[in-house]
């Protein structure tokens, strides 16, 4: 009796474990990209008008990256953090009900755009390095 | 006996590859002598990839063959993973001379997870030895959930900022969490055939994270470990 006891503690609690690591992982991703400023090419290419980027403007922000070339390496952030978002979306509608949880669900929603809008700076410097280097015919 | 599909062949060479690519990176990176361990793990994987493949072609993914080849390469990965982690632990308590104490706290639980294993399984007579090695895998996976939270912890107490160090570790947490409820959930439902293909997904998040943390994480880099717990505050 002991064995299936222990199997479903582990797997009430081994996604919980999952959840706040993926949580602390993305974090570590996107912790860098809070100190970064946004340039003005940026702001005004990604529809950015204040100081923040809202969360909403995550996807928007995904569109346009996908639009520019890729200088590599910055995929797996891009995909943890669209995991992330996606999970937080959910994790949202589940907890509608809770204020504090939806103020700071909203605020980590915040941090994946801004480092969204970092990743979207960063590739459109790429773009004008590659235009530039390109001959002129 | 359930032949290979064209799924588990891409799915098989996708992890292989994604274990090579990993591997030549850290070798770039010079990886192999301050992480070690790493590069071990990623060398026992590919084998047992190999392994694995060989098997399956030769006996198909129901056969007890491959049974038994899977879970007990499986432990042995394990152990491998065990060593990662108590070199990640030798990393953070670097400055307290406390190797020794690492080393032997890491086997007497290893024992410690067997025996506890063997116990529970050891009322059941049917496929014990098949049981027992499934059982101490899913109980591994989640004691090394233990550890890693343990050692983040530790590393949140001690203040320590190293970006790279703070990166493996959350990537083994995720790792170890995510296969200790994948065998909980085989354990509970062992005709589940979804877990075929996912397992083979969660096998490549370590070294794709890891090859992402070498290459993008330098060793001098820092970051509070309060900017990656509570970013918003």
């Amino acid at each position: 009796m002991i064995g299936p006891f222990v199997a479903t503690l582990i797997f009430a609690v081994s996604p919980l474990a999952l959840l706040q690591f993926f949580a602390w992982y993305c974090h570590s991703l996107i912790a860098k990209s809070r100190v970064v400023g946004l340039s003005e090419n940026a702001r005004e290419i990604s529809g950015v008008t204040r100081r923040t980027v809202r969360g909403d403007q995550f996807v928007r922000l995904r569109q346009l990256i996908a639009l520019c070339p890729e200088p590599g390496g910055d995929c797996l952030k891009l995909r943890a953090m669209s995991i992330y978002f996606g999970m937080l979306g959910f994790v949202r509608d589940l907890l509608r009900r809770i204020p504090a949880a939806a103020k700071w669900i909203e605020l980590e929603r915040t941090g994946c755009a801004y480092a969204a809008a970092v990743v979207l700076d960063g590739r459109m410097t790429y773009s004008r390095t590659l235009i530039s280097r390109q001959p002129v015919s | 006996m359930s032949t290979l599909g064209p799924v588990d062949y891409a799915l098989l060479i996708a992890d292989l590859s994604i274990e090579g690519c990993a591997l030549v990176i850290l070798l770039k990176k010079r990886a192999l002598s301050q992480h070690f361990t790493f590069v071990l793990f990623l060398c026992a994987s590919i084998a047992v990839g190999i392994g694995r493949y060989y098997v399956l072609a030769a006996d198909g993914f129901t056969s007890n063959t491959y049974l038994y080849f899977y879970f007990f390469s499986d432990a042995l990965l394990i152990i491998c993973l065990y060593f990662v982690l108590m070199s990640l632990y030798m990393h953070v308590f670097s400055d307290m001379n406390v190797g020794k104490l690492v080393r032997a706290g890491a086997v007497l639980l290893l024992a410690a997870t067997a025996l506890i294993s063997y116990y529970t399984v050891s009322s059941s007579s049917d496929r014990l030895v098949t049981k027992f090695v499934m059982e101490m895998s899913q109980n591994l996976y989640f004691v090394g959930v233990v550890l890693t939270y343990v050692l983040w912890g530790a590393m949140m107490k001690l203040r320590e900022n190293r970006s790279r160090v703070m990166q493996l570790v959350l990537s083994m947490g995720v790792y170890f969490s995510a296969f200790a409820g994948s065998f909980a959930l085989g354990n509970l439902y062992p005709d589940l055939i979804i877990w075929r293909y996912v397992s083979h997904l969660m096998v490549t998040w370590l070294p794709i994270s890891w090859a992402y943390t070498f290459i993008k994480v330098t060793e001098d880099a820092h970051m509070a470990t309060a900017r990656v717990v509570a970013p918003t505050q």
